[in-house]
């Protein structure tokens, strides 16, 4: 499985959809994930890349990781997922 | 003040799913104790415990709430529903602002403390899920039945040990009692049966390695249960306009502190609670018929219980009944008090006496009528229910027959 469709698989789970369902361009809230789908879905994220993502709920819009689109999540994993192997 | 009546009871435990199949062991004097069966058993000493067998959780719950419900508040969400459909309350406007949920627990969420160190010590991981918090507090199950049945009066969790339950009933008794709460949904639990919650225990010395005999000579321990008692207080005007099924009155509580020592037991400080919800309850010593006794079968409280019976009942502590269903569900610590008072409706409401069973040597210093071994009909017109915790905090229930 791509990162790609490992994110969505998870994204979907968390938003009880169809992975199918999530798109590129769809925003969490879209997807109807609230605060603490987010954490969670970022924990599962986590887990399955092996990978620690700076992410404090208090001050999202702070954190050095962009959760606007499923499209910059998946760009974001990919960066710290190439950090963690060079 | 107002007069406050049961019109809802639910449970779960080592004995049944149910109030009814739970009464049912009650009276057939079944044992619910048994091997216990999780991970790393084979390193305790002590391997028995009441243990809920047969509940599949993930049957119940959806996978979003899985992650948010310890073991102790799956427990207390189906005792809750059961005690809430009986009562047929249905918490909406006014009813809903005024009723919340009183619940007693000692150790919250244990096995999820327990999972979670075992991760991050034994396993080495540096991440836990984000839930453990709310998952674990104890609080998270009065909260997660405030959510479900729309509770939005006072609600917290009451901690005081072994009497928990008690002192979680006895508030939400006064709360219907003084007019500020129509209904409140009251009562414990408590899931400490995994490896850290009875490796703890296993510490203190105090547990039995083959049988929970409470009164009996050769009594050897108490042996550790699980599972949540839950019942509708309701006052008692407001139940009768309803007509709905009243299954006992609850009259009177006291609690007391021994102010003493942090574990072993105080004959007064037992005795002034007796004696005092006695009092509070305006009820004559003789009126009642049956104790609902901690009874935990060690040497310490067993001796010190029927002593403070015998002080506070004189000769009339002879002609009463007092027995502990502890022998069959084991010791649910915190969520005990609301499991026993079961045994105190069905001998006030069904007049049968739940027995001590287990019971083997008659003990000098325990010679009063603990119902051994067998059931026993009788009509009961008071009952109490005695629950005295670690740490010397006292907490006893007066109910009555409707």
């Amino acid at each position: 499985m791509s990162t790609q469709d490992k994110v969505i698989a998870i994204i979907a789970e968390q938003a009880v959809l169809e992975p199918s369902d999530v798109t590129l361009d769809s925003t969490l809230e879209d997807l109807g994930i609230d605060s603490l789908g987010l954490v969670e879905s970022i924990f599962a994220i986590e887990e399955e890349f092996d990978i620690t993502i700076p992410f404090n709920a208090n001050e999202p819009e702070q954190s050095d990781f962009d959760i606007s689109t499923v499209a910059a999540i998946i760009a974001g994993i990919d960066k710290l997922v190439a950090e963690k192997n060079s | 003040m107002k007069r406050v009546v049961i019109t809802g009871a639910g449970t779960i435990n080592a004995l049944g799913h149910t109030v009814a199949k739970t009464m049912e062991s009650m009276r057939e004097g079944r044992c619910g104790i048994g091997d216990l069966d999780f991970r790393d058993v084979d390193r305790l000493a002590i391997k028995i415990g009441g243990q809920v067998r047969d509940f599949e959780a993930e049957g119940r719950f959806n996978r979003q709430q899985m992650v948010l419900y310890d073991r102790f508040t799956q427990f207390t969400l189906v005792a809750a529903g059961e005690a809430i459909r009986q009562s047929g309350l249905e918490f909406t406007g006014e009813l809903a602002a005024k009723s919340g949920v009183v619940l007693g627990t000692a150790g919250g969420g244990v096995s999820t403390w327990d999972d979670n160190y075992r991760s991050v010590y034994e396993d080495g991981k540096n991440r836990v899920h984000p839930f453990v918090v709310p998952k674990l507090m104890n609080n998270a199950a009065a909260s997660h039945v405030s959510m479900e049945y729309n509770l939005k009066g006072p609600s917290f969790t009451v901690s005081t040990a072994c009497a928990s339950s008690n002192h979680a009933m006895a508030q939400a008794f006064q709360m219907v009692r003084s007019g500020m709460s129509p209904a409140m949904v009251t009562g414990g639990s408590e899931s400490m049966l995994c490896f850290g919650g009875v490796k703890a225990w296993e510490g203190l010395r105090v547990m039995s390695k083959d049988a929970c005999r409470p009164f009996s000579a050769n009594r050897n321990g108490m042996v550790q249960g699980e599972g949540a008692g839950v019942f509708v207080f309701e006052e008692y005007e407001h139940a009768k306009a309803r007509g709905a099924e009243i299954l006992c009155e609850i009259v009177g509580y006291a609690m007391s502190s021994d102010a003493a020592d942090i574990v072993m037991p105080s004959k007064q400080g037992a005795a002034r609670a007796i004696s005092g919800a006695l009092k509070d309850a305006q009820i004559n010593a003789q009126d009642v018929g049956y104790i609902n006794a901690h009874g935990t079968g060690t040497a310490a409280n067993d001796k010190t219980e029927c002593a403070a019976v015998a002080d506070v009942f004189g000769p009339h502590a002879d002609n009463l009944m007092i027995s502990s269903t502890k022998s069959m569900h084991g010791h649910l610590i915190g969520g005990t008090g609301a499991v026993e008072l079961l045994a105190c409706i069905m001998a006030l409401r069904d007049g049968v006496v739940a027995p001590t069973i287990g019971y083997e040597e008659p003990d000098p210093e325990c010679a009063l009528d603990v119902v051994p071994n067998e059931a026993r009909e009788a009509t009961i017109d008071v009952a109490l229910s005695n629950a005295f915790a670690f740490g010397g905090l006292n907490a006893v229930l007066a109910l009555k027959r409707v």
